[in-house]
């Protein structure tokens, strides 16, 4: 019911769209960028448009308020309304999903260009939008294949790239061979009647429309899901045969301009060299300018806004290059988009890397969708449509048949060579996959009418032909491969064990080649690899990314940003009102007790809160991060309580979510462990377990600083509680120092709770045991602290009292010397970083998210 | 008779493939050896390589070839020790390098039920690891793609078990975590413990389900590395092109 709303209301709107053009084009003539060829002006118009203009130019006796200058806009707003037509379109089109999952999204866009055709052609009584040679050249297909070369996976593509070129260049020429050829003989036979179509001609348009179109085949079998060893082979096939297409149609058309007599041996010689040529020459076009765009990204640390822009406009560059020095301009640009993936992803930043992808893909998708429309517009065009039965419909046998056996043919000499050969069934898909698209089509509609009597004859089957691929085979495409049980990609990403598996298999199977002494593709590949990190690394990326882009590492790295995203939405998912209720209650009670026992309370509290923490699920260990921030505002007032208790919030949910996420992993196998970090992951998620194994776990256990960062802001909460609730007490001097620094030591949150009697232990102790654990765990530290947070780190260090500490409390050097011992050190330097924080960054830290924890530690508590 | 000539036939290039049907190599290795004969009058024992092929899988060429580069890096001796491999001036950047070295040393990987690894290799055991990497047949019945995937797999598997309990602890997988990222200087061992902590997590909640809070992942079992890997067409990839071409003298 509501689709049927939706779809009346865009019959509606584009009518009502398709009217306001064609009201206005009507009256002020046709120049939009999109019409075809330019038709003479009805002459009613034109005096109109006179008439307008000259009285525009009489009428000026005062200020016109406002003024209809749709002339004036007239070009950019029809491309506007165009592409928002196409865009609607698609929105219609995928607003259904059982029809999209029988007939692809393309050719659904080409029906809808139909309609969209007849009723410009019943508006009009004439084609005036068609899709011009220039347009989709020049700026409908570059980001295509900008996008597809972008993405490309690299190592599949050039792991089969033997295979590609074969499917490319042979299959390419054999198709074009073998159908002009063909058409040329059943022309002799008499088949087709009477047509003004030579030999040279039919080898034109054989060579036109032999090409596996790229924007076809990535629109059907994006759908499909083929497995990645078979799409990669259509897919490359499609977008590396525009260099054999390029060249032939233009060895056969500067054939046919020249005339049979004229062609020699030298020329068909200049033909096949120009072929190698165009081919490399584009390819090496492209890898430089994909050099360009890694070198930019290098250095546009300070422009982050518009670093994204260089790979689009460097990219469209290389595009225009190839196509002045008439080398292929897809090849081109797909190999500069596959170079300088690698460099600029690890370049830029990681938002700009994100708008590039999201860009792109707008930007491909766009195109993608305004081009099967145009396709379908273009044929609501009475005279273009010549009809030839014989010519037509064996053009579709020979298409169809050709492909077959030029695929089986040469998959059969490839298998020969393959380690896995392709299985009969790929084959199968493979040629059935060779869809014919815009670009037969743009190249039919170059074609020199003077030289080629039968122009019209071929762009429409061109078009019959794009149609009959894209639509019957792109419908009957998923069938088939259900029907053939064509082995499907994964539809799942890969984990991270596949991943670590297949780094493994990478380094196992060039090991083996080296132990065996056999040159293979492993060990080219190992070679390249090793030449590319020495020399190409060094020079394109940043020395800051080089660090930091391993293979695994990027997974992990991934697979932690989407548990920290998922923690974040759990967080919001759960988070109630009560919780920042009971927070504030909380607050208040201890602020309550402080105040009324302010000398027993330190015992009451540790109670309360440990109870707190065992009634409520949120405050078992309650959060820890707001200290500081507790402290001010208990100071500067309750306003930033809010924003206190959404920082609050979200922090405590992270932590949550987390644990709760460990609890997929069992944990005693952590308690068998003596690893640290996970132990004293126990130690945070145990309370009182905790409690019992304190000490030990002291001795043993450096903690991991995320956590720890939570313990000893907890800590700090209540010393900043403390001091608010004691501001009676005008000098902190002997207890509040030791106090701090066994909070320091002290790790955890009972640790916290109990600090006053505790401290009269460790006021004790404290000489002796320092110096029995300080020379073991600092080292050992040292060595744990994560590259990131190195310069803090050195920093803490060397500053070891934070200047907040040594403004708010009275310690001399000494003493601070006398117990940084005590620290534990990681997490008391991480406290100390967090205390370090100028007063003015305080504010900001409120209102932000809790700095995310680094990516490395975070994993190991998951 | 016909009917296995006509299975023999059926792969091309048959010599390199095709093998774990006995049937097929004693019909293949029958005759390859008159071939041999012609061809390799001078090679000084290849009545060995006859029972050598019969056993792996390798046709008489790679055989030649690889008993070459046994002999080139054994230098002339009819062992390998693993101090010889370490002198593979290829193989001294591969992270994995002392992992795959073992493999070659482990009892497990010779096809004979053994356990526990040795000193060192002759040129039969050589073989018999390096046969883990041959291409599988082009025609092979599900049963048998599946029986080459699970000893592709063993082997894989063994190679991360060391103390071959059965599993894959969490030790054992950080270890080869730590390996495999070891060449990336800047990440430490910190970083690679943590990958191996969440890949393992990812294992415990692939493998178990869900699993209550006190209960305990001991580890990757083979049936779970299967399960894990299922989607990793391993029988297509876990292959080296062995070239009947001699090509050592090109390594070093």
């Amino acid at each position: 019911m509501n689709r049927c709303g939706f779809v009346h209301l865009w019959l509606l709107g584009s009518g009502l769209l398709i009217c306001l053009i064609f009201g206005v084009t009507k009256v002020n003539g046709n120049t939009a960028l999109t019409h075809q060829e330019p038709h003479p002006r009805p002459p009613a118009s034109n005096s109109n448009v006179n008439q307008t203009e000259h009285g525009h130019d009489a009428s000026i006796t005062g200020i016109p308020i406002v003024t209809f200058k749709w002339h004036h806009v007239e070009t950019p707003y029809i491309i506007a309304l165009w592409i928002l037509m196409a865009g609607l379109g698609k929105l219609v089109i995928e607003a259904n999903h059982h029809v999209t999952n029988v007939i692809p999204e393309s050719a659904l866009l080409i029906c809808c260009g139909f309609l969209l055709g007849g009723i410009v052609w019943g508006a009009d009584k004439k084609q005036t939008f068609t899709l011009t040679p220039t347009v989709f050249f020049f700026y409908l297909l570059p980001q295509i294949i900008l996008d597809a070369g972008y993405s490309m996976p690299n190592k599949l593509f050039f792991s089969n790239m033997g295979a590609i070129l074969v499917y490319a260049v042979i299959g390419t020429c054999w198709n074009a061979a073998s159908l002009g050829l063909s058409l040329w003989g059943c022309h002799l036979g008499g088949a087709m009647g009477d047509l003004d179509i030579g030999l040279l001609q039919y080898l034109l348009f054989g060579s036109l429309i032999a090409a596996v179109d790229p924007v076809a085949v990535i629109a059907v079998f994006e759908q499909v899901h083929v497995n990645e060893v078979l799409f990669i082979m259509v897919f490359g096939e499609s977008l590396l045969n525009d260099g054999v297409t390029v060249v032939l149609f233009n060895v056969f058309d500067a054939f046919v301009s020249l005339g049979g007599s004229k062609i020699n041996a030298v020329e068909i010689v200049k033909g096949i060299i120009s072929f190698f040529v165009v081919a490399f020459g584009g390819s090496l076009v492209g890898f430089l300018f994909g050099l360009l765009i890694a070198l930019v990204t290098r250095c546009t640390k300070n422009i982050q806004i518009i670093e994204p822009g260089f790979v689009f406009v460097l990219g469209y560059l290389s595009y225009l290059t190839a196509e002045m020095l008439s080398l292929s301009a897809i090849l081109s640009i797909v190999f500069c988009g596959m170079c300088c993936q690698k460099y600029i992803n690890a370049n830029m930043d990681e938002r700009s890397v994100t708008t590039v992808k999201y860009v792109m893909k707008v930007l491909a998708n766009g195109s993608e969708t305004i081009v099967f429309v145009f396709l379908g517009i273009s044929a609501i065009d009475k005279t273009i449509w010549v009809w030839n039965t014989g010519f037509i419909l064996l053009t579709l046998l020979f298409i169809f048949v050709y492909r077959f056996i030029g695929v089986v043919v040469l998959t059969w000499i490839l298998n020969k060579f393959r380690l896995v050969p392709l299985e009969f069934i790929d084959q199968l898909i493979m040629s059935y996959g060779g869809l014919r698209g815009a670009v037969a089509y743009g190249l039919a509609t170059m074609l020199d009418e003077r030289k080629i009597k039968e122009k019209n004859l071929m762009v429409c089957t061109t078009l019959i032909v794009v149609y009959f691929t894209v639509i019957l085979q792109g419908v009957t495409m998923k069938p088939l491969v259900t029907w053939l049980k064509v082995k499907r990609a994964a539809a799942t990403e890969l984990t991270l064990v596949e991943k670590v598996q297949n780094k493994v298999f990478d380094h196992m199977l060039v090991a083996i080649e080296d132990i065996s002494g056999q040159i293979g593709h492993n060990y080219m590949r190992d070679k390249w690899n090793n030449f590319e990190e020495k020399w190409m690394s060094r020079l394109l990326m940043k020395p800051s990314a080089r660090k930091n882009r391993d293979y695994v590492f990027k997974v992990f790295h991934k697979l932690n940003l989407q548990d920290a995203i998922g923690y974040v939405t759990e967080g919001e998912r759960r988070g109630s009102l009560e919780f920042i209720r009971n927070e504030t209650a909380f607050v208040n009670f201890k602020k309550k007790f402080g105040e009324d026992f302010a000398d027993v309370m330190p015992d009451i509290t540790a109670d309360t809160s440990d109870d707190y923490g065992a009634m409520s699920v949120m405050g078992r260990d309650p959060v820890p991060s707001v200290s500081l921030e507790m402290h001010e505002q208990s100071t500067t007032g309750v306003r930033e309580r809010e924003d206190v208790n959404t920082h609050h919030l979200l922090q405590q949910h992270l932590y949550k979510s987390r644990k709760q996420h460990r609890h997929r992993y069992s944990r005693s196998h952590f308690d068998l462990n003596r690893d640290e970090n996970e132990v004293q992951e126990i130690f945070q998620r145990m309370m009182r377990n905790r409690l019992e194994s304190f000490k030990s776990a002291k001795m043993g256990v450096a903690p991991p600083k995320h956590i720890s960062k939570h313990s000893r802001k907890d800590q700090q909460h209540k010393m900043g509680n403390e001091k608010s609730m004691d501001k009676n007490k005008s000098n902190y001097s002997g207890d509040e120092e030791f106090e701090y620094s066994e909070g320091d030591s002290a790790c955890g949150f009972e640790a916290s709770g109990n600090s006053f009697p505790m401290r009269v232990s460790y006021r004790a102790g404290d000489g002796i045991e320092n110096p029995a654990f300080n020379p073991d765990l600092d080292p050992a530290e040292q060595l744990q602290i994560p590259p990131w947070l190195a310069e803090a780190e050195l920093d803490n260090n060397m500053v070891a009292p934070s200047q907040r500490a040594q403004v708010r409390l009275p310690w001399t050097p000494t003493n601070l010397r006398r117990l940084a011992p005590l620290r534990i050190s990681i997490r008391s330097n991480d406290s100390f970083m967090m205390a370090d924080n100028p007063d003015s960054q305080q504010r900001d830290d409120d209102s932000l998210p809790p700095p995310p924890p680094p990516p490395q530690r975070d994993g190991g508590h998951m | 008779m016909i009917q296995k000539g006509d299975h023999f036939r059926s792969g091309p290039s048959a010599s390199a493939k095709s093998i774990y049907p006995v049937g097929f190599i004693l019909e293949k290795t029958g005759r390859n050896v008159f071939w041999v004969m012609g061809a390799l009058q001078s090679s000084p024992d290849h009545p060995e390589f006859v029972a050598l092929a019969e056993k792996t899988g390798f046709s008489f060429e790679q055989i030649r070839v690889l008993h070459k580069r046994f002999k080139q890096l054994s230098h002339n001796g009819e062992t390998l020790r693993r101090d010889h491999f370490n002198e593979i001036p290829d193989l001294a950047c591969n992270p994995i390098r002392s992992q795959i070295i073992e493999a070659f040393f482990d009892r497990r990987n010779f096809r004979q039920n053994g356990e526990g690894t040795v000193e060192e290799i002759g040129f039969e055991e050589f073989l018999v690891v390096m046969s883990h990497f041959r291409p599988p047949s082009v025609h092979m019945t599900a049963e048998q793609r599946n029986s080459v995937r699970r000893e592709k797999l063993r082997f894989i598997f063994n190679m991360h078990d060391t103390d071959n309990d059965g599993t894959i602890t969490l030790e054992e997988y950080r270890h080869v975590v730590e390996e495999l990222l070891s060449r990336s200087g800047a990440l430490g061992k910190e970083t690679a413990k943590s990958i191996a902590d969440a890949a393992m997590l990812e294992v415990a909640s692939i493998s178990m389900g869900h699993m209550e809070p006190d209960e305990f992942y001991e580890g990757i079992t083979f049936e779970h590395f299967l399960k894990l890997l299922s989607e990793f067409d391993i029988e297509a990839r876990m292959n080296i092109r062995f070239l009947n071409m001699d090509t050592t003298t090109l390594c070093k």
